[in-house]
């Protein structure tokens, strides 16, 4: 009898802790109400408790602040034994890398940074292929050739945007020229509104963004003409000016990162995934002539097949010079650097 | 657009329009200052009038209730502050900070279910014949109601604050608390009074960024304005015109910054985004001795809580 209840036991113990949910825990830079980053991360989160049900354990803190009230914040999902946990602002990186060190049997992935170590991997999305997609769109719709984009600070990954986005508009309208307007904040849909207004004012028919706000969106709307969002579909804020937007699908991703913790065949590669992994796409709306959809459609597809790049030379920069030659593709680390526009972008890095 | 007046014109329509939700900021704080209580909390107060607006714009449609509620939302805090302030005699610089962070939170988690939606807005309304008056029609009469209630607010305010019985007993509680007390003033009920009622108007500030700027809640919306605000207050040195310059001085710089960009002009957008700040530390400089003070019209009892019992 005894023997059988230790038998009971074991396999009781044993099934639970088979059936132990995952637990994932996800930190936020920014109030999930930013309707944003923070809110698309936050997406994905609730589409791995859709996906995986009673077999994961979900948690998230909002507003972490980078550096070391940050760390703290790692240091405690991982002391109360939580298998992955995931950092989303690029800040974080330091912080991620000590505390991965100290508890190995956690799981960290770090978006947007560039260091690993054994149990930290980084991972982010090309959102330079749905945004030349987006500059498809844009070029095509355009009748002013006069096109506006309201960019956000100039770093890097809102320069590579905005020329993936000017590649798409080169690619079906060489006249047209896309207007740089710098509003200096990540966060502040009034200015945001006032920069979409200013290049309204000089004839813009068509206004792109980079930062998270519908702002520039109802700038469009508010004078009949077209705009090209981001982040998600924001065509209930603008009905009668979205065109497309690129997006952040985070909900595949992650899944897939679950599933290779809970199989055991996670690694702690550097993941930049295009749109032919999910983690970012492109939606239209119904006011994309079926010709230009057809054709983003196209070349989407060529993108995900590989036969097709955004930056494929001949790439010149705004003096003219010749950067890339003909059938010549920028390499990822040309990509992340960059630092100069190409020659159909109107403005200045500052 | 590349000919000079209308580039002049729509940068001085979009320098009204910056400056609105400033004003409505400032000119609230003026009348809670006036009566010798300071107010930092002008952040949170404009956000609860942005959420709070929001809420009953979408919930009701109606313009006139979305105001109402976001001034009921800032008389609230203002209550609190007063509460604290006047009641407690606690140090009116911390009440204001948390009146800030109790705005952020409460407007926050208010704003929950408001995000990618939109409500009913203010749309701009051409005033006739006004708005037909060459350059000044376009810059100042297409705008939507609430800019031209600021309109109006400013020199009734003034008329108020300098010009009425209710005004003069206003600065008398912010000057010199004991002799309005000797007066047989109620010095606790103005400063209260006052205190809601300033708060009430600079939720309408928020109200502008959720309501006519845009129609959109997005959590910490009003991206600093609070304390640009606050700024301004001193620069105006308590007087309703001079708040009207100051707000359109902040607004007009972030207009001309960005069309400067727009027509490829380059001048330094961190120089202009600068300069108001220097002009208001000018001013600071300018009213740092009391009897600077007392010229410019800074209520004297400003930050000093009241107490009938110290008056023996």
């Amino acid at each position: 009898m005894k023997r059988f209840l230790l038998i009971l036991t074991l396999l009781l113990v044993t099934t639970a802790m088979l059936a132990a949910p995952l637990r994932v825990a996800f930190i936020y830079v920014a109030p999930i109400g930013d309707g944003g980053w923070s809110f698309m991360h936050n997406q994905g989160r609730l589409y791995l408790e859709k996906v995986f049900g009673s077999d994961i354990v979900t948690d998230f803190i909002e507003n972490v602040p980078e550096g070391a009230e940050g760390e703290s914040v790692f240091r405690g999902y991982a002391q109360r034994g939580y298998d992955l946990v995931f950092g989303t602002s690029f800040g974080y990186m330091d912080s991620m890398v000590k505390v991965s060190k100290s508890f190995p049997k956690t799981t960290f992935m770090h978006c947007s940074g560039y260091q690993v170590t054994d149990n930290l991997g980084t991972y982010f999305g090309r959102m330079y292929e749905p945004r030349f997609l987006s500059g498809l769109v844009a070029g095509a719709m355009t009748k002013t050739n006069i096109i506006g984009y309201v960019a956000a600070f100039p770093i890097p990954e809102v320069i590579r945007g905005i020329n993936a986005f000017a590649m798409g508009v080169q690619y079906v309208n060489p006249q047209a020229k896309v207007h740089v307007v710098w509003s200096n904040t990540w966060f502040d849909p009034a200015r945001e509104k006032e920069a979409a207004v200013s290049l309204l004012d000089i004839g813009a028919d068509v206004i792109a963004q980079h930062q998270d706000s519908p702002a520039p969106q109802q700038a469009a709307e508010d004078r009949g003409v077209y705009s090209i969002g981001y982040n998600s579909d924001m065509s209930a804020f603008a009905p009668k000016a979205f065109l497309a937007a690129p997006v952040w699908n985070w909900g595949p991703y992650y899944e897939k990162i679950v599933r290779s913790v809970m199989d055991g065949t996670w690694t702690n590669a550097q993941y930049w995934g295009g749109i032919n992994d999910g983690a970012v796409d492109i939606v239209l709306s119904d006011l994309v002539p079926s010709g230009v959809a057809k054709l983003v459609m196209s070349m989407r597809n060529a993108i995900v097949k590989g036969d097709m790049h955004p930056f494929v030379g001949p790439i010149y920069d705004q003096a003219g010079n010749l950067k890339y030659a003909e059938g010549e593709i920028p390499s990822d680390g040309d990509l992340l650097s960059m630092d100069w526009f190409i020659n159909n972008v109107v403005g200045k890095i500052q | 657009m590349n000919d000079l007046p209308s580039f002049v014109i729509s940068t001085l329509q979009a320098t009204v329009r910056a400056g609105t939700p400033l004003l409505f900021a400032v000119l609230g704080t003026i009348f809670t200052e006036r009566s010798g209580v300071m107010n930092l909390g002008l952040e949170g107060l404009m956000l609860v009038g942005a959420i709070g607006g929001f809420m009953a714009s979408y919930n009701t449609s109606s313009l006139v209730a979305a105001v109402l509620v976001a001034m009921l939302a800032g008389a609230v805090l203002g209550l609190i502050h007063a509460f604290f302030t006047v009641t407690l005699k606690i140090n009116q610089i911390v009440s204001g900070l948390a009146i800030t962070m109790l705005g952020t939170g409460i407007s926050g988690l208010w704003g929950k279910d408001y995000i990618g939606v939109i409500a009913r807005r203010f749309n701009p309304i051409k005033i006739p014949l006004l708005s037909d008056i060459p350059y000044i029609g376009r810059i100042f009469f297409e705008h939507d109601m609430l800019v031209y209630i600021s309109f109006v607010l400013v020199p009734v305010m003034w008329f108020v604050i300098y010009k009425t019985r209710a005004g003069m007993t206003l600065r008398a509680v912010g000057e010199s608390p004991d002799a309005a007390d000797a007066k047989g003033i109620n010095v606790f009920a103005v400063r209260y009074l006052f205190t809601i009622l300033g708060a009430s108007i600079t939720a309408i500030g928020g109200a502008y960024l959720s309501l006519a700027y845009n129609s959109m809640w997005i959590e910490n919306m009003t991206a600093g304005r609070g304390w640009i605000a606050i700024a301004l207050v001193l620069f105006a040195t308590w007087d309703p015109f001079k708040a009207l310059i100051g707000a359109y001085l902040f607004g007009g710089i972030t207009a001309l910054g960005l069309r400067l960009q727009a027509i490829g002009a380059h001048i330094s957008p961190d120089f202009l985004k600068m300069l108001p700040y220097l002009l208001t530390i000018a001013v600071l400089f300018f009213t740092s001795t009391d009897a600077l003070k007392r010229k410019v019209g800074a209520p004297a009892s400003l930050g000093v809580p009241y107490s009938r019992e110290e008056r023996t």
